[in-house]
């Protein structure tokens, strides 16, 4: 329903709208919330609990947005998407901004009317099999059955990989992940593929997540960040720079703890950074606390990460290249100044 | 060509504007052109708009190589070179395989269920009743899922396959039977087979012919049957037999090779051909409670017994009910098998609006031509029973 919804709204305004709003800034300070298109589904970046309180990385990116612009990280209404339905939610304008762990590629970023922000989370597509199966690493897998999203960069690499390697491929897609998931669990497919960080988080939800076990190989980069629309550079920066907060937050040791000492800090970076010196927040659009809004109410990007997929969650995915650039990692924003 | 109009006074002439027949004319011209030029702006409107959002547009997509793989296709389908195009036609054979057969089987299904229903056998006609009441009140995505999870709990693993003697696997990957592979001169066994089925219609016209002026009754089953079967295996025969068969083998994770029935297919079909069958065997009941009580009595009184009565009198009179709410079933059964989107077929709509529209991001033009597809089956079915219907038709006198 909701994909019939965004689709005839899409074909609406495609075919009846005079110019699109570029405005999406004021547009969401005058609706006074944000409308984040989001996962749903998958523990870790999107996924909403018993009591419907959202949680995740791509969320908490998306609270971030709403932190800077309304000192409140709730004013946000998640709108859970599949893969297939994620892009025409955008681009018809029944989401302000897509957190929905997706891959950025060229011809997303230019043929869709939509460009990415950033990157949230560097990803890598990966294989699960049952331990029974006594596979150990992808290049076993010829001839096999394989569970898989569709819509997805995963169902492309997918062909790729196999066709790469000479080795013979039955592929089975539907439309959810937890569609392909449930046949994989029901023993339809021998592997099931998509981003690794989606593995561990899938694995957690199966039957026996220990029967199942996560194959070394990474056969692909799945940068992963936040989507807008083309045309409006006002909104494409400014949630191009709440991430970029979130990482200088980290790199600068401000945290959710000490932000309040912080603000009193005398170190030239920090001062930029909190707002003390310049007025760097109301040239993006935003208040003049817009960092410390983002930091308060939602943390800096390791703490996120911890909290969402990292050693304080059930998912305790390792950092690897999501360290930060000074500790061996790749993340890395430019500085507020 | 000129015509002398009789003397007299003139027929009043009314201006064309007062002219009902021109006014309705041109009220009929100005219609069309408003429609005509709303759906002018539209499309003009949307490309515009398209274009200044920056999302791509136009048909370029089509040849463009789709990268993915199908599960299921009738044609020779490969990630690395095959295009969008062909995507399309792998996704709407798939779609018209899965109704076609589904439309024989809930035809086949409903007619017998419907007659069930109307049996003087008290368990008989309960237990149809109860189908039809069941079937058609639960919707039929859960039926659907209900299927496919039967289908694939079940069914045992791979490593445990039911194996039929001939070469048959079963599990839940699929149903995998051997696949024929036919050689040089296979093509005489064919016109074989077109001569078999020429003579046996052949056969059947002269033997109703000589019954309708003799009274004399003809084999017309046998002889048929030796006509259509025989004859093209006595040429199979004589030509040396070029038919192999490709069996499907054990591999490491799969069965390789043969014809491979996925279970997705199956569930799809089963959860189609049942849903519509409990539709169709109402359509059926209807059709033939029609028929007034007083032909049934009448063919009877004639010495006819039950079959012939039901077969020459009942039938024929109730086809006039049925065929037109027949068609409206198989034009749901039809869309209704969008619904494979749930559990993975690869129909025309889980192919072509799911990945294609996807990878490709041209919503507009994707879902234009999906709909444009299924009106055009939907109208060619339409008409086809159409056609039927005006032959069977009462043809008044």
């Amino acid at each position: 329903m909701k994909r019939f919804a965004s689709m005839l709204a899409l074909g609406l305004i495609v075919v009846f709208a005079q110019s699109a709003s570029a405005q999406t800034l004021k547009a969401v300070k005058d609706r006074g919330t944000l409308n984040c298109g989001a996962n749903g589904t998958l523990a870790g970046f999107g996924l909403p609990d018993a009591q419907g309180k959202w949680t995740g990385l791509d969320v908490d990116i998306c609270r971030a947005v709403a932190a800077a612009i309304f000192n409140d990280a709730n004013k946000v209404k998640f709108v859970p998407l599949s893969a297939k339905d994620r892009f025409t939610a955008l681009q018809s304008g029944e989401v302000d901004v897509l957190m929905r762990n997706t891959t950025w590629t060229s011809s997303r970023d230019s043929s869709l009317g939509l460009t990415f922000t950033g990157v949230d989370y560097y990803d890598g597509q990966g294989f699960m099999v049952r331990k029974a199966l006594k596979v150990n690493s992808a290049l076993e897998l010829g001839d096999a059955s394989v569970c898989v999203q569709q819509g997805t960069t995963t169902e492309l690499n997918l062909a790729d990989f196999f066709h790469a390697h000479n080795m013979k491929l039955k592929t089975v897609t539907f439309a959810t992940a937890n569609e392909a998931v449930k046949a994989y669990d029901a023993g339809r497919c021998d592997a099931y593929t998509t981003d690794a960080s989606g593995l561990y988080a899938e694995r957690l939800r199966l039957a026996n997540a220990n029967d199942h076990i996560i194959l070394p190989e990474i056969i692909s980069k799945e940068p992963l960040g936040p989507v807008v629309r083309q045309g409006d550079d006002q909104w494409f920066t400014a949630v191009k720079w709440v991430l970029f907060a979130m990482i200088n937050a980290e790199e600068l040791n401000i945290t959710s703890k000490n932000i309040d000492e912080m603000t009193k800090s005398t170190n030239p970076d920090v001062k930029r950074f909190v707002g003390t010196e310049g007025n760097y927040g109301e040239q993006l659009g935003l208040s003049k606390d817009w960092a410390v809004r983002i930091v308060k109410l939602v943390g800096n990007y390791g703490e996120s990460f911890e909290r969402n997929v990292g050693q304080d969650s059930p998912l305790k995915i390792d950092r690897g290249l999501n360290k930060l650039w000074n500790k061996g990692g790749i993340q890395y924003a430019p500085p507020v100044r | 060509m000129s015509i002398d109009l009789p003397t007299g006074s003139p027929p009043a002439r009314v201006a064309f504007y007062n002219d009902p027949k021109a006014r309705s004319i041109a009220y009929q011209v100005a219609l069309c052109a408003v429609i005509g030029f709303l759906v002018y702006a539209a499309a003009r409107n949307a490309i515009a708009n398209l274009e200044r959002a920056h999302i791509a547009s136009g048909f370029g997509f089509w040849n463009t190589t789709a990268g993915f793989d199908i599960s299921q296709a009738l044609i020779q389908f490969d990630s690395q070179t095959s295009s969008y195009g062909r995507a399309f036609w792998v996704g709407l054979l798939n779609t018209l395989l899965v109704a076609s057969i589904g439309i024989v089987i809930a035809t086949i299904l409903g007619f017998i269920i419907g007659i069930a229903r109307l049996s003087k056998n008290w368990l008989v006609a309960k237990v149809a009743a109860g189908y039809v009441e069941t079937i058609r009140n639960i919707p039929l995505l859960l039926q659907l899922l209900f299927w496919y999870n039967a289908v694939l709990k079940a069914l045992p693993e791979f490593r445990e396959s039911f194996v039929i003697p001939g070469g048959i696997y079963l599990n839940n990957r699929g149903l995998f039977i051997p696949q024929p592979i036919f050689k040089d001169g296979f093509g005489w066994v064919l016109i074989a087979l077109a001569a078999g089925v020429i003579g046996a219609i052949a056969f059947y016209v002269w033997a109703r012919k000589r019954q309708e002026q003799t009274g004399q009754q003809a084999p017309v089953f046998s002889v048929g049957l030796a006509l259509v079967i025989g004859l093209p295996l006595v040429v199979l025969v004589l030509a040396g037999f070029p038919l192999a068969f490709e069996f499907p083998a054990a591999g490491r994770f799969n069965i390789n090779g043969g014809i491979e029935i996925l279970p997705e297919f199956a569930a799809l079909l089963f959860g189609l051909s049942i849903y519509t069958a409990a539709f169709i065997a109402e359509v059926v009941r209807a059709g033939i409670l029609a028929v007034s009580r007083g032909q049934t009595e009448a063919a009877y009184s004639l010495g006819l017994r039950a079959r012939p009565t039901l077969r020459l009198i009942v039938v024929p009179q109730a086809m006039r009910v049925i065929i037109p709410p027949l068609t409206s079933q198989y034009l749901n059964l039809t869309k209704n098998s969008t619904l494979a989107v749930a559990i993975g077929y690869p129909d025309l709509v889980q192919v072509f609006t799911g990945t294609v529209l996807n990878q490709t991001g041209q919503a507009v033009e994707v879902v234009a031509i999906t709909m444009a597809v299924y009106l055009t089956i939907s109208l060619a079915t339409s008409l086809l029973m159409n056609i039927y219907n005006s032959r069977i038709a009462l043809v008044e006198r």
